[in-house]
């Protein structure tokens, strides 16, 4: 789905990166919790999350994730907007909660990661015991 | 014997500084995308790197993060000095977290910090000592 879409959808506000909205996201998540977004969303996906901090940018550039939608009319902070700008991240916003947000773009055809919790050997190789 | 370093850098990683947070992940991402190592490497790397930074900065004093880049693989250590973990056992385990509501403002401490290492990580090695701090060394072969 091209992000130009997303916004369509979410009646987003564009907060960066609004020349790159002809860009695809191909799966969706949504999560406050940057830790579970770590764990759960793929390469190229798109982020709504209520985190408006630094940190939602940085998880982002980490996780290889194209676009943030903040939910809920959360703004991000002047720091998080010049990550974004700096790492080629489009942030939107919109004043619509996490669950229609995640709803009406699911209801459109972005699929979530398709993981489920303690399920998750897929991504990235089966999990390796650690040592203590 | 050794595999000579193709590369190496050492960060100084501060507690409770929750801007800076994260930029000694990201400048690993982007010393590793410059080496030419595999983008699916790269993620893996970032990923664990962030979570191990963060929580240097969420539950330390201060700390040092150290990569290295060899031709088999990439090696990150994580020493910090804190409070340490009483029960790696129970802190490996997906949901466990013994983080604060501020933590938890931030985005963090949902309890897949130290799962997410590991589940990026060829090999993974964890000690502890309550009281001095924890250290980490994670392997992801190139």
């Amino acid at each position: 789905m091209k992000l130009e879409t997303v916004r369509q959808i979410l009646d987003c506000q564009v907060i960066a990166g609004g020349d790159k909205l002809g860009d695809v996201v191909t799966t969706g998540c949504g999560a406050d919790l940057m830790s579970d977004v770590l764990a759960f969303i793929k390469p190229n996906a798109l982020l709504l999350t209520g985190l408006a901090t630094v940190q939602s940018v940085r998880t982002a550039d980490v996780a290889e994730v194209k676009g943030i939608v903040y939910v809920r009319g959360k703004w991000p902070e002047a720091d998080a907007v010049e990550l974004a700008k700096e790492k080629g991240i489009v942030l939107l916003a919109t004043k619509l909660p996490m669950y229609e947000s995640c709803g009406k773009l699911w209801a459109s055809g972005l699929p979530g990661g398709g993981e489920l919790a303690g399920d998750r050997g897929d991504a990235c190789g089966a999990p390796v015991p650690a040592t203590v | 014997m050794p595999v000579e370093p193709l590369f190496l850098q050492r960060f100084d990683v501060a507690g409770r500084d929750f801007t800076g947070a994260g930029k000694a992940s990201t400048t690993i991402k982007s010393i590793l995308r410059e080496i030419g190592i595999a983008p699916a490497v790269i993620r893996r790397a970032a990923i664990a790197a962030y979570e191990a930074e963060m929580n240097v900065v969420l539950y330390a004093r201060k700390g040092t993060m150290e990569l290295r880049v060899t031709p088999r693989d990439i090696q990150i250590k994580v020493c910090d000095e804190g409070s340490g973990i009483a029960d790696i056992g129970l802190a490996m385990q997906e949901g466990y977290s013994t983080a604060s509501e501020e933590i938890r403002e931030m985005g963090f401490g949902a309890g897949m910090g130290l799962p997410n290492i590991q589940r990026n990580a060829d090999t993974f090695h964890i000690s502890s000592v309550v009281g001095q701090g924890t250290n980490l060394e994670i392997v992801i072969r190139v």
